[in-house]
């Protein structure tokens, strides 16, 4: 039973072997053996996720070495939701990828890696093993963002890369100040041995600035996203939806779980400017990334300055270490994904259908595209966080708990936000439904972008993705409660 | 404050390498050059962590050797991490091929500046 927690790992990274080879055999097989391992993987991380979410948190040893001294995979109520999330949004976009994606098995075996350091991230317990999983990751986003047929995905994709590297490096130095200070790596580990050495200490100053600016990297804040935006325009639509899904989810999950377990709430109330350095990057967030995002005229662009913007919340909710912040953290980071995985898969299935890529070329696409009109409204109106949608409950919980903790500047801003958030889609949904597509244009430009209106393109597993992630958009706010009540021995540990 | 210096002269070394690497990676124009910044800014970190295990005066951690041993973690994170930035930079270096094939230029600003006209 606990070694199915090791094998949440091996599985796709076996599978991303058997794709690489099968593509020997025959080509374009590469879809199938992924859809065999994630389908094996979803089955079993339902397992762990069930067993944590009813029982008690799994550890297990690796290798049979005990933590401190071996690596430790650690599952509980938190990560469980990110065990989940990774296969279940790694299968919808499969369905997605089938007719649109790149078919070749290099792709689909990357694609497996890249699920491989997702799952990593979630469950490992080890600082170190973090890293490693977090590179693992970087590098398969990397090699997925230049999978675009374009020069501009590989110029993307550099960027990406560039600042990416530099991000986890700074992990990696802070990760060596703690080691430096502690001598161990083991997360829980870490905790008691930091506060040995004391919260004044100027080495676990420096590893906590280091570790979350290295990590604010990688989940996208601002002034540190500017790898974003580029990246998910240059991707194909599959590696956006993808990686614009779970890439910063996971690495957000990183950020909780770093701060929470290895620096602990104590560190956050013994040093203020620590609380402080989330709360002012999480709000300057939410303002700029919305701004940003308004003032975009290319859908993708749009949709990933909007990202910049809700993870601004979570770090928020991050920021004030209460139970309530916490379910809501919990909440947003899984509904934040179906959303905006959904959305950019929706984005995708408009500019394959019609060629629209900016926000004018929505202009009647009601008419044009219903079903898939219908779907970007549905998840625009959930993102802004419109009840009963999931996106409201986890902005609820949010504010919450930043009005249980006295943060009113923190939630006022984040009400705030939501209107600009309504700025940036409200236009979208009027255009798409009050408005008549400009006349006879719409092929022109389509035409003088390069992108071309292939109805033909479009396959019934493309919209049976997108309009699955509309549904759970709505349809896991129902799940919330028992998730929050299942959630509560989690909170404990963490939250003492 | 000369003699302080000399005593940690590896993290200082670390440290200057850290800043020469993070110029390099954002200062310069040069997309070759931008890899090169990370290898070294990469370095940096590696050189601080080999750095931090070593005890005046210690032996390898062999058995037989005597008592006191140097510290062999660091070292061993640090050959994976090695292994992480070969692969980041094959992978840089192959995007940079092609960013050459499809824009005859190394050049970071005319790159953009290609890409804003397309």
């Amino acid at each position: 039973m606990s070694d199915l927690v090791a094998l949440l790992v091996v599985v796709p990274l076996l599978g991303s072997l058997v794709a690489l080879t099968a593509g020997i055999v025959r080509d374009e097989s590469g879809w199938a053996v992924a859809l065999v391992t994630l389908a094996v993987q979803a089955a079993m991380a339902a397992t762990v996720a069930w067993s944590v979410l009813s029982g008690e948190a799994i550890s297990y040893a690796v290798g049979g070495f005990e933590p401190p001294f071996g690596i430790e995979l650690y599952v509980d109520g938190l990560s469980a939701a990110m065990v989940v999330l990774v296969p279940a949004v790694a299968l919808g976009v499969l369905a997605y990828a089938r007719r649109a994606g790149p078919r070749s098995n290099r792709f689909y075996a990357t694609y497996l890696l890249l699920v491989t350091g997702l799952t990593g991230m979630s469950v490992t317990g080890d600082a170190f093993n973090l890293y490693v999983f977090l590179e693992i990751t970087g590098l398969t986003a990397y090699a997925l963002v230049a999978s675009g047929d374009r020069g501009r995905s590989a110029v993307a994709a550099l960027k990406y890369l560039l600042v990416g590297t530099f991000g986890a490096s700074l992990y990696l130095l802070g990760i060596g100040y703690a080691y430096v200070a502690t001598g161990t790596l083991n997360m829980t580990d870490l905790a008691s041995e930091l506060a040995a050495v004391g919260y004044a200490s100027p080495l676990v100053g420096a590893a906590f600035a280091f570790v979350v600016v290295g990590l604010f990297v990688k989940v996208a804040m601002f002034p540190l996203h500017t790898w974003q935006p580029g990246a998910y325009e240059g991707a194909p639509d599959a590696v956006s939806a993808l990686i614009a899904s779970l890439v910063s989810t996971v690495s957000a999950y990183a950020l909780v779980r770093v701060v929470l377990t290895v620096f602990t709430p104590e560190y956050l109330a013994a040093v203020p400017l620590a609380r402080t350095l989330l709360a002012a990057t999480a709000a300057v967030s939410i303002v700029v990334g919305s701004l940003l995002a308004v003032s975009q005229t290319d859908i993708k662009r749009m949709l990933a300055y909007s990202s910049v913007s809700q993870f601004g919340l979570i770090v928020a909710a991050l920021s004030v270490t209460n139970g309530t912040a916490l379910v809501g953290l919990a909440v947003h980071l899984v509904g934040h994904a179906v959303m905006k995985g959904g959305l950019f898969l929706a984005a995708g299935l408009v500019s394959t259908g019609t060629g629209a890529r900016s926000v004018t070329e929505y202009d009647g696409l009601a008419g044009r595209m219903p079903v898939a009109a219908g779907t970007f409204g549905v998840l625009v109106l959930a993102m802004v966080g419109v009840p009963p949608a999931v996106g409201f409950l986890g902005k609820w919980y949010i504010v919450l708990g930043t009005l249980e903790a006295g943060a009113w500047a923190l939630a006022t801003v984040i009400l705030l936000s939501t209107l600009l958030t309504l700025a940036y889609f409200a236009r979208l949904l009027e255009r798409m439904y009050f408005r008549d597509a400009a006349e006879a244009a719409p092929d022109a430009t389509a035409v003088a972008d390069g992108g071309e209106g292939d109805a033909d393109g479009v396959s019934t597993g493309m919209y049976a993705a997108a309009v699955a992630a509309a549904l759970l958009a709505v349809a896991l706010a129902a799940a919330v409660p028992a998730y929050q009540a299942a959630l509560g021995p989690t909170v404990e540990v963490l939250l003492p | 404050m000369i003699a302080a210096l000399a005593d940690r002269a590896y993290f200082v070394a670390a440290f200057l390498l850290l800043g020469v690497g993070a110029y390099m990676l954002i200062g310069d124009r040069n997309l070759v050059k931008k890899v090169i910044g990370m290898n070294v800014f990469q370095s940096g970190i590696f050189l601080f962590l080999v750095a931090s295990a070593f005890v005046t005066g210690a032996s390898a951690p062999l058995l037989t050797e005597p008592a006191p041993y140097v510290s062999p973690l660091p070292h061993v994170l640090i050959l994976t991490a090695i292994v992480v930035g070969v692969s980041l930079t094959a992978v840089a270096l192959g995007l940079i091929v092609r960013i050459y094939e499809e824009y005859g230029t190394l050049r970071a600003d005319l790159v953009e500046e290609v890409g804003d006209g397309e």
